[in-house]
């Protein structure tokens, strides 16, 4: 392993290891857990429904990480300038591409875990009946991806303030816009006066109807590189507002 | 390698229309302890993160052990050991895991090394009480130690320190002046402070900045002797003095400057300088008996650190 990603790599560890070393994982974990299976077995009507799949399960993730990824992110950025270790980052010999990129994968490796631990639900189906696994894996995979280009907008923004309830909810807030943007609701209100180009623009650019296609089974290249570019576009602007932002 | 671990040359920095640091030159070489003196918002801090790396300077060049520190900032910075203001920690990290974190990004790999270098450090700090313990349950004298450690951990050629002892107690404080001491034979030490003694007692050369500005840069004594028109006599007494005793102690002792500094209760303060003369305290005690005054206390006083630092500053 050369220094370069080395140091990431120690970046990162520091980071995972700081969900941990206080309650917050456990509660955060918990809490995805019971909102993700409450949502599935209740409002999904996993049951009733009657089908051997997890679109009830799957469904809900935009509606949820909307509040649970700037809950893991909001802390990346915001509280190294609050308590001002961001100098102690700063004037050690890395880059900001290098401190940007491993706090982004913790917190993206966070989430991984959190996907992971929710697989009984993935087993009992099996149990159940005969899922297509191929959808499901490919759904988690959608789901990860989703949750990364969620976290990475979170980070980004978190730099912006010291306050990780203001980054919370500005977090939150872009999150909404993002999803609500392929709504069936906003489209047709648009398309009702837009040309069809600003109506597929948006549309193209809303998380839920990606994940949507991905849900279906459907994973194809422009769905992976909208949100991977989604990702790297937001963690260009961190580096950058990190840049900017570091003296305030 | 040359003898001068940091060269900074032409510095300028300025937030929006506010020059915090205006067009400044130093340097400083390995065995020197440069003590940075200055008001508050004088640019201390500012000039310190400019040479650590963590600002870009407007204007002007830095270089890091002979490494261009704008040009190359990845290798200039392994030479740096900082301590920024407050001595910022990950306060849920424990002081061991954090020290380790410190160490490995300042790349010590070899992990028997990295063991040596904590086991020096729990032992030169004194912080083996605290090793285990999360940064945040520590009071404010170990948690400057930490910063410290962190910015000893690789054992820098240059080391940095934004108020090293602020905060700390005077046993602290000693420590910390003693260990700086212990440290600088082969180092280039910066430290800014606002406490003058300790410029005294641990600094080979002061610099003082006010405004942005280079304003002294000499050694502490010198300081003393350019800034300062020497001693001084104070007098003491219980009378009630009018001007005219004044007048007439000033015309028969020739001195320059005699002068009431202060009445307080039943008490009056009597100053007397000379720039040019050496004072006679003899003299100046006949001279007073004539005029029958109850002495409460008489001697010379002695200019220090602060007196230079006040007058310099306060000339801008």
């Amino acid at each position: 392993m050369n220094t370069y990603f080395k140091k990431t790599f120690i970046i990162f560890d520091r980071e995972l290891k700081g969900y941990f070393r206080t309650p917050l994982a456990s509660i955060f974990l918990l809490v995805f857990l019971a909102l993700s299976s409450g949502m599935t077995f209740f409002l999904g009507r996993f049951f009733e429904r009657d089908q051997a799949d997890l679109t009830a399960f799957f469904a809900w993730h935009p509606w949820l990480f909307l509040i649970l990824m700037p809950a893991i992110g909001m802390r990346l950025w915001a509280e190294e300038r609050r308590s001002g270790t961001i100098e102690l980052l700063i004037t050690l010999p890395v880059t900001n591409t290098q401190l940007v990129v491993g706090k982004f994968f913790a917190s993206w490796i966070f989430t991984l875990i959190a996907l992971i631990l929710s697989m009984p639900i993935w087993i009992t189906v099996n149990y159940l009946g005969n899922p297509d696994n191929n959808v499901i894996f490919i759904s988690y995979i959608g789901s990860w991806l989703m949750a990364g280009a969620f976290l990475a907008l979170t980070s980004c923004l978190s730099t912006l303030t010291k306050n990780q309830v203001i980054a919370f909810i500005l977090s939150s807030i872009s999150g909404f816009i993002l999803v609500m943007a392929g709504f069936g609701l906003v489209l047709s209100a648009v398309r009702s006066w837009a040309p069809i180009w600003i109506t597929e623009t948006i549309r193209s650019m809303s998380f839920l109807s990606h994940f949507n296609r991905i849900q279906m089974g459907v994973f194809d290249f422009s769905t992976l590189l909208f949100f991977v570019s989604m990702i790297v576009l937001c963690l260009w602007i961190n580096i950058q507002l990190v840049q900017i932002k570091k003296t305030d | 390698m040359s003898l001068k671990l940091i060269t900074a040359k032409n510095l300028t920095k300025s937030f929006g229309d506010f020059i915090a640091v205006d067009n400044i030159d130093l340097d400083v070489k390995r065995g020197e302890v440069l003590g940075f003196l200055g008001p508050n918002g004088a640019g201390k801090s500012t000039t310190m993160k400019m040479l650590t790396g963590f600002l870009e300077p407007d204007k002007g060049t830095i270089e890091i052990c002979d490494i261009d520190l704008q040009k190359n900032p990845l290798k200039a910075k392994e030479f740096i050991g900082y301590l920024p203001e407050g001595a910022p920690a990950y306060s849920d990290m424990e002081v061991s895991d954090f020290l380790s974190f410190v160490g490995k990004m300042r790349g010590i790999e070899n992990s028997k090394l990295l063991k040596s270098r904590l086991s020096d450090m729990a032992e030169q700090i004194n912080l083996k009480e605290v090793w285990n313990r999360p940064i945040e349950t520590l009071s404010k004298g170990f948690k400057r130690r930490v910063g410290i450690a962190q910015a000893l951990i690789h054992d820098p050629d240059i080391l940095i320190l934004d108020e090293p002892t602020d905060g700390l107690d005077p046993n602290q404080k000693y420590e910390m002046r003693n260990l700086i001491k212990n440290i600088s034979q082969n180092k280039a030490i910066v430290i800014s402070t606002h406490i003058l003694e300790e410029v005294e007692a641990v600094c080979s050369r002061a610099i003082i900045i006010a405004d942005g500005k280079i304003l002294a840069n000499e050694t502490p004594e010198n300081l003393v002797n350019k800034f300062l028109e020497g001693d001084f006599v104070s007098i003491i007494t219980s009378n009630i003095i009018d001007k005219k005793i004044i007048n007439d102690i000033k015309s028969t002792l020739n001195y320059k400057t005699v002068k009431i500094e202060s009445h307080k209760k039943n008490q009056t303060q009597i100053l007397i300088k000379d720039e040019k003369n050496k004072l006679n305290l003899n003299k100046i005690m006949n001279e007073i008996k004539k005029y029958k005054l109850d002495i409460n206390e008489a001697g010379f006083l002695k200019s220090n650190l602060d007196d230079v630092f006040r007058k310099i500053t306060q000339q801008q």
